[in-house]
């Protein structure tokens, strides 16, 4: 997926957004680590040309919240939650890359939860990719790439917003978990 | 990004991107002490044991409210080594304990090294909370926090640590914590409290602290132990306090951004007058607050992790 | 019963020999001395071609805990520690439980190292009551017993006034004081040497200062008192130094030292390994270069090795709590050969001597050498032999040793204490 074919997503979304909301009142979108809130801040920018107004946009990380500390060795560097907005009788759109085994979203609504008590928290995801392992379904889909499941897939960013692109890669190491 | 050993023993041994791992860690993590519900899952299930074998307060609390907002379950051992001396050692406490299999001990003693001895001796982690006059890691990093928060960058500050530095696990962590990040560090103190060739560890050492406090970004004082005056270190707390303790007039020469940091509880009017330590350079309660974040990040770090 | 050691070469410091000869023995003495001597009719032949026959070695400073600590050590375990390590003759200090001050004591460690020892045994007294510092013993009586030397090893007498007292008081019964030199008031919690690494680690130091202040008192009073000083375990570099002027001023003065004092350094306690916990303390490299100099130029005397078993109970603990002392039977030979004849900073023949003919004179004892008509006391050394140090198979009833894993050069094989044959184990 070049730049092109994810402005085309992101555009979908956006606009799928608007028409669901009736417009945007009381709205916030709540991005997935780093790369959600970047998607997040790029679905907000397009409302705004759209409607002329700016949505908030926070962040979360979900990793405090995951079911599987300690049995990966691994951890990512932690990045800080901070949701600039009362979360509490918003209606919150969770924005992630890659939605995947549902694991992650899972943790990201208790970490949203801890937060206040939304009125409603839909999920708007860039790509769906399958092979998921909870009854999770995304309410805003940009793209749907059948995958196996040694095969990753990534959004490559910039802090700038400027350049982006998924990928593909195999990845034979990747472990299903 | 892991931290190399399972155990957190000493500063001395962290590698500089380990330290940055902690302290980012620590960072993020300050947040969840801001919300409403300052508690996250991450660690349920899990089991930290506070050995305490000094009384602390602080230190204790800090680890025991660090647990609980990760959401691990935290046992407190509080013991003081006379009882320990005549009764059970430290190798059969270690070993008992571990027969409960904790995820974390804690562990606060007054031996040099005890700490070690336990992580030798043990699978699980341990992190040192003070072992005599040798390390305290974790207020060392909760004091790197604070500086780095204040100042932005812990590289090229001049850092002056005074009072008993021969005494002091806190001096000799910060001293490694410091020069590591690259601050420049003067100890000061009267000479009998200086240990020998404490140059060698990359220190200048100084006897005048009126020399020492223009020049100084951060004044870190050390508690001064009342019970050192009978063992013939200094004649009297009230020479100790005109000559190596911190007042408002003193501080008349200080730099304008200095900070003060004392790593508690203060004697009040001997190492440092009240005026100051509640004064607008004290940075004494940020040490508090940062102290529970680094050990959440630690506790965090040391009991595995997740990869997204 | 006889024996002949054939084909290997001869040391014998006590008579300036060093070739190859074969030594008879008969009726637990040394017969001939000989090359190609022809083996007597029923004689036993111990081949030592290629290997060292020295005269069995001589430790003056062990701790064999009995009675009293039979959980450490006894006087049957540590003698045959020690005939494994070579060694053929211990004198034993006097800190057992109770202190070795009297003459009952002394007469039950002579008579439990007759029915149950390994080795010849000599028993040194302690110079005051309990080692208290205080009153002196009975030291014509414990001489009377059997007693070699006396000390109150541990510490200090630390009342110079008793001190002074007490070397009068040898020194009229023409007997040997050993002296642990330390100013306890310099070094009261100590647990390792002063300096950076005690600096580093926060540990209590013990600072050179200590035992040079206590051992320049001590010069004064051998001085004025004129009686035989022995200096245990040296381990400073200005010790050394001034037990060589003192020595230049004629001063009747001995000195030993262990051979963990000049092959460790207080480095080794960087990761508080408590089998680094020893009294005097390990310390510079300064110092381990200045103890190999005066072993070398003859102001250090005697290699010995401050044996010191404790248990493993006893040593699994906060390097604060930990006693101090390591075991030294079974290292003293290959440390010695290792770090000063391999490591060529001394001739093969001095190293002999220190742990020979120089204790032997010191404690005026008829040993250490391999003359016609001495006790068959033999040691037969393979000096090349590379291996590495496994403390499981000591005899010692301890196995507190910082060396488990050296890897060393030079081990004794055979030994024989008044002609009677022992194999060691390597
Ligand atoms: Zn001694």
């Amino acid at each position: 997926m070049d730049k092109a074919a994810v402005d085309k997503a992101l555009e979908h979304i956006s606009r799928q957004i608007i028409q669901q909301h009736k417009g945007i009142d009381n709205l916030g979108l709540v991005g997935i680590r780093t790369k959600g809130r970047y998607l997040a801040q790029l679905i907000a920018s397009r409302i705004k040309q759209h409607q002329g107004v700016e949505l908030p946009v926070g962040t979360i990380d979900t990793s405090l919240y995951r079911d599987d500390v300690s049995v990966t060795p691994n951890r990512p560097i932690l990045c800080t939650t901070q949701v600039p907005f009362a979360v509490a009788d918003k209606k919150v759109i969770l924005v992630d890359d890659v939605l995947y085994t549902g694991r992650t979203i899972r943790a990201a609504l208790d970490a949203l939860m801890d937060l206040g008590r939304s009125r409603a928290i839909e999920l708007a995801v860039l790509i769906d990719r399958g092979h998921r392992e909870l009854p999770i379904k995304a309410d805003y889909v940009g793209c749907e790439i059948p995958t196996t499941v040694d095969e990753t897939i990534k959004l490559i960013i910039d802090e700038g917003l400027k350049h982006y692109k998924v990928v593909k890669l195999k990845d034979p190491t990747a472990k299903k978990w | 990004m892991l931290l190399n050993s399972k155990d957190f023993l000493e500063i001395k041994q962290l590698t500089v991107p380990e330290i940055e791992l902690i302290l980012s860690t620590a960072e993020s993590l300050k947040e969840i002490s801001q919300r409403d519900i300052k508690k996250v899952p991450t660690l349920r299930g899990k089991t930290i044991i506070n050995l305490f074998y000094e009384v602390s307060t602080r230190t204790r609390t800090s680890f025991e409210i660090a647990g609980k907002r990760m959401s691990a379950d935290v046992v407190n051992i509080s013991t003081n080594s006379s009882s320990v001396l005549k009764g059970e050692g430290l190798k059969d406490t270690a070993c008992n304990l571990e027969a409960m299999k904790p995820d974390i001990i804690v562990i606060r003693h007054p031996a040099p090294g005890a700490p070690h001895m336990l992580a030798s001796l043990l699978d699980c982690s341990v992190i040192n909370a003070g072992d005599g006059a040798h390390e305290h890691p974790t207020q060392a990093m909760l004091d790197l926090l604070t500086i780095r928060e204040k100042k932005g960058d812990i590289a090229g500050l001049q850092v002056a640590i005074v009072g008993d530095i021969t005494h002091s696990r806190v001096a000799r962590s910060n001293i490694w914590a410091l020069t590591k990040m690259g601050a420049k560090v003067t100890v000061v103190g009267p000479k009998t409290l200086i240990p020998p060739y404490i140059e060698q560890l990359g220190v200048s050492v100084s006897y005048r602290l009126a020399e020492v406090i223009p020049k100084a970004d951060v004044l870190m004082i050390l508690r001064i132990q009342l019970e050192r005056q009978h063992g013939g270190f200094f004649p009297s707390l009230r020479e100790y306090s005109k000559l190596f303790g911190l007042n408002l007039e003193k501080l008349k020469a200080a730099k304008t951004d200095v900070l003060i940091m004392h790593p508690g509880p203060i004697n009040r009017g001997v190492e440092l007058d009240p005026e100051v330590a509640d004064g607008p350079y004290s940075v004494i309660l940020e040490q508090v607050t940062n102290g529970l974040a680094v050990r959440m990040a630690l506790i965090y770090l040391l009991l595995g992790g997740v990869d997204i | 019963m006889k024996l002949l050691i054939c084909g290997g070469r001869v040391i014998d410091p006590a008579q300036g020999l060093d070739r190859v000869l074969d030594v008879l023995v008969e009726k637990g003495r040394i017969a001939q001395l000989s090359p190609d001597i022809d083996p007597p009719t029923g004689a036993k032949l111990i081949p030592a071609q290629g290997k060292l026959v020295v005269p069995g070695l001589i430790d003056m400073h062990t701790h064999l805990r009995e009675p009293g600590r039979e959980d450490k050590e006894t006087i049957s375990s540590g003698t045959k520690a020690a005939v494994n390590g070579g060694i053929t003759s211990v004198a034993c200090m006097a800190n057992t439980n109770p202190v070795n001050d009297n003459q009952a004591v002394t007469e039950f460690i002579y008579s439990q190292a007759r029915k149950t020892g390994h080795c010849n045994v000599y028993v040194v007294g302690s110079v005051t009551q309990g080692q208290q510092g205080k009153l002196l013993v009975e030291m014509g009586e414990l001489k009377a017993t059997g007693a070699v030397a006396y000390s109150d090893d541990g510490c200090s007498v630390k009342n110079t006034e008793v001190m002074r007292r007490a070397l009068e008081y040898a020194s009229m019964l023409d007997m040997l004081v050993i002296c642990h030199c330390q100013d306890a008031d310099l070094a009261p919690q100590g647990v390792m040497h002063e300096g950076l690494i005690s600096t580093m680690l926060g540990l209590e130091g013990m600072p050179a200062l200590a035992e040079e202040t206590m051992l320049a008192r001590d010069i004064s009073l051998a001085a004025l008192t004129g009686a035989r000083l022995h200096i245990a375990h040296v381990s400073t570099a200005g010790s050394v130094e001034l037990i060589r002027q003192a020595k230049a001023r004629g001063i009747k003065l001995s000195a030993e030292a262990t051979p963990h004092h000049f092959s460790l350094t207080h480095e080794v306690v960087r990761n508080f390994d408590t089998n680094t916990k020893v009294n005097p303390p390990l310390r510079t490299a300064e110092d381990v270069a200045a103890i190999i100099e005066g072993l070398k130029d003859g102001t250090i005397d005697v290699i010995a090795s401050d044996h010191a078993p404790h248990t493993s109970a006893e040593k699994e603990a906060e390097y604060n709590y930990a006693p101090f002392g390591i075991i030294g039977l079974e290292t003293l030979l290959p440390l010695s050969l290792t770090r000063l004849v391999h490591s060529k900073a001394m001739p093969l023949m001095d190293v002999i001597a220190r742990l020979t003919i120089n204790p032997a004179r010191i404690l005026s004892l008829d040993k250490g050498t391999l003359n016609v008509g001495a006790e068959a006391d033999i040691t037969i050394i393979d000096l090349d032999k590379r291996f590495k140090l496994d403390i499981a198979g000591f005899k010692s009833k301890s196995k507190n040793s910082p060396f488990q894993g050296a890897e060393l050069q030079g081990l004794p094989v055979l030994t024989l204490v008044g002609g009677k044959l022992n194999t060691s184990e390597y």
